[in-house]
């Protein structure tokens, strides 16, 4: 660090490639993976079928399947996964940790914690009813690892990565550690709870979607003005707060984002691991570390992925089917090993 | 931001070959560690159906004592409390291992694979073999724990073999563990959900860790995992020092940079494997347990010896805490969180003057 360091031009900088091309073909393939989502299920519909249902033309039945339940599926996987994959590229973003995912901030053991508690001891058995219950139970998680971590931060007021990474995985763990102990204790929250941790996007409803749109919103809103915070954060707080930075107020609309996108998705699909780590990873491998892009480009990209792997989940077993989160992990994997072993890796 | 205004002089000293520095504050918490492991388990072989004063106990290890309460000790208690020390160690040394070398906090055998893999290969074990429909045979004491160490080498393996790439990169190693570990646990909540009720409860139960019904069978492959390993780490850890400088200062130091990372995996991995085929998985220990000491003791890496020791603490009080006060049925996998969480957390607020990974 004795040697003075030339003045970074364009050929240093870690430069975004032809942005809105990554952008466009991520857009594309999210296309695709819709229309396949539609197309392609446990019932045998022709094309022209789903045409013929998609417009309303077609039999009562296949009416029925595509517009009451392969619609509204493949809307729910979409909004799951841009939220994921949105509130992994933010959590690593602000942590600085390539290991760190949205459940790290507490929301998928907030979620779980709070479901048992209701199927237990409140006695909610509907679905509608536990959504609230797991929504709450990740917001309450999240405020309590961000009160924590700042509690242990800087002396000038906000958390530091190192101290919202480590109160994260200790909240998250003492919650997952207190579910299972009460999980144990009774077969009936037992059952409920190991399919809801699967992760699944069948059975939701046709108005799940729509309940928890306004909360993935709203999240977006607060993660696209988090972005260019974000790529001035990753100087160091330090050098962030010399450019003017408000560190504390960053950091804050940053997890409020996470809690409102990760926290919707939980409440509705249950702790979907894979998506909110991977998709960030993937998506920096295209754009760099550039979080103006990256963030879009992670959510179409985790979009993707939760829509490919629901397809795949509906194929493999048919008549019936394995639940989204175990496919993603297990179609996922090889596809991004295979990536961190071709590609130059980007670091945060 | 100001460590040479602040850093006293420390004093060196030299022993044939080996040259260190003397800390005291780092001594002074491994010799607490040790004293208070070897207190809460002479407190933990007391306790039972049929308590036995902690004097009584001192005696019996001793070679003296009453003869029945000496068989109770030694054939029955005896074992279980030595397998939560020599896990809890062998998980508190890897996991300083493995989050020195790719100098990361939240890193620990799991992202290597070897928690994951063990445990897919365990509850297959289980679900598999035990689908005829049998209650009794769910969970083997002999095929099961072999079953773990096997799984747990090979994604070991697996995450090596697949990280590998013209030397051993940290970041890569990373994501690599993230993919093999992802793919794992759903497999692992796959055959859960396809497993039937009954099956499924008591694989979780060894999912969350468990040191019931020991016997010295579990005893022993930990005991000389931990008695080779620490010695070898103690070894491994003056290269450590060299690698936190960075690859390229760690090869000027004449360190072979990724034949030292290799072995320091390596050794992380066998650790962890045993430790988990013996007790389960029992996650939270070597995450948390090096950053406890590491906070304790000050200094800039997870330090090798005090994390064995305050990992076989932390075991062995989680066993204390959940046998007194929460009944048997309470595996020492959700204990060790709700003790050490808390105290991880705490230590995390009040404000450490030095913070570093």
């Amino acid at each position: 660090m004795t040697t003075l360091v030339p003045r970074p031009t364009e050929q240093h900088l870690p430069r975004t490639r032809r942005p809105l091309l990554v952008v466009g073909i991520a857009v594309i393939a999210l296309l695709v993976a819709a229309v396949l989502s539609v197309a392609v299920g446990a019932a045998l519909l022709t094309p022209a079928q789903v045409w013929a249902g998609l417009t309303g033309s077609g039999t009562d039945q296949s009416v029925a399947i595509v517009r009451d339940l392969r619609i509204p599926r493949t809307l729910l996987g979409a909004l799951v996964g841009i939220a994921l994959g949105i509130a992994g590229a933010l959590m690593q973003g602000h942590t600085r940790n390539p290991l760190a995912d949205p459940g790290l901030l507490g929301v998928s053991a907030g979620a779980g914690f709070l479901l048992v508690i209701a199927i237990q001891f409140v006695g909610v058995t509907s679905l509608y009813g536990t959504v609230w219950f797991a929504f709450a139970g990740a917001a309450l998680a999240s405020c309590l690892v961000f009160a924590l971590a700042s509690l242990g931060g800087s002396r000038s007021g906000g958390p530091t990565p190192v101290t919202l990474a480590l109160a994260g995985v200790a909240v998250s763990e003492l919650l997952i550690a207190t579910t299972s102990a009460l999980v144990l204790r009774d077969t009936s929250s037992l059952d409920a709870y190991r399919f809801w941790s699967a992760g699944a996007l069948d059975d939701r409803g046709s108005s799940a979607a729509l309940r928890v749109a306004p909360f993935v919103l709203a999240g977006l809103v607060l993660a696209a003005a988090n972005a260019p915070a974000l790529n001035v954060l990753a100087l160091g707080e330090d050098t962030a707060r010399g450019l003017g930075r408000h560190v504390g107020r960053a950091r804050a609309v940053g997890i409020a984002a996470i809690t409102l996108l990760a926290g919707s998705a939980v409440a509705v699909a249950g702790p979907i691991s894979f998506v909110g780590l991977v998709a960030p990873h993937i998506a920096r491998f295209f754009t760099g570390p550039d979080h103006r892009w990256l963030l879009p480009v992670a959510g179409l990209g985790g979009a993707t992925l939760v829509l490919v792997a629901d397809v795949v989940g509906r194929l493999v077993v048919r008549p019936g089917e394995l639940q989204v989160g175990i496919v993603l992990a297990v179609v996922g994997a090889p596809f991004f090993i295979a990536l961190v072993r071709r590609r130059k890796l980007a670091r945060l | 931001m100001t460590p040479f205004l602040t850093t006293r002089a420390r004093r060196g000293f030299r022993a044939g070959p080996v040259t260190g520095v003397w800390r005291p504050r780092a001594v002074t918490v491994a010799v607490v560690a040790l004293v208070a492991l070897l207190v809460v388990s002479a407190v933990n072989l007391g306790r039972g159906d049929f308590p036995i004063p902690v004097t009584e106990v001192v005696r019996i290890l001793l070679g003296g004592g009453d003869s029945a309460d000496a068989y109770i000790v030694t054939e029955l208690r005896l074992p279980r409390t030595l397998t939560g020390i020599f896990v809890g160690a062998a998980l508190g040394l890897a996991g300083a291992l493995t989050q020195a070398v790719v100098r990361n906090p939240l890193a620990s055998p799991d992202i290597l694979g070897v928690t994951d893999g063990a445990s897919v290969a365990a509850v297959a074990s289980v679900v598999l073999t035990g689908g005829a429909g049998a209650a009794g045979l769910a969970v083997s004491p002999i095929g099961t724990p072999l079953a773990a160490l096997a799984g747990g080498l090979l994604a070991a393996a697996l995450v090596y073999a697949l990280a590998y790439r013209r030397g051993l990169d940290g970041f890569r190693l990373l994501l690599v563990g993230i993919g093999v570990s992802s793919a794992s646990v759903s497999l692992t909540t796959w055959l859960l959900v396809s497993a039937n009720v009954l099956q499924a409860g008591q694989v979780l139960t060894w999912l969350r860790g468990s040191l019931a019904s020991r016997s010295w069978e579990n005893v022993v492959p930990a005991g000389i995992v931990v008695a080779i390993g620490l010695p070898l780490a103690i070894v491994l850890a003056f290269r450590l020092a060299a690698l936190e400088l960075g690859d390229e200062a760690a090869r000027g130091l004449g360190v072979r940079v990724d034949r030292a990372r290799a072995g320091i995996v390596g050794l992380a991995v066998v650790l962890a494997a045993v430790a988990t085929a013996c007790a389960g998985p029992i996650r939270f220990v070597a995450l948390v347990v090096p950053q406890i000491m590491l906070r304790l003791s000050g200094g800039s890496r997870p330090p090798v010896v005090a994390s064995a020791l305050g990992g076989g603490l932390l075991v062995v009080t989680a066993d204390l805490v959940a046998r007194t006060v929460l009944g048997e049925a309470v595996p020492v996998g959700v204990v060790t969180v709700v003790v050490g969480a808390p105290y991880l957390l705490y230590l995390l607020v009040r404000r450490t003057r030095r913070r570093t990974v």
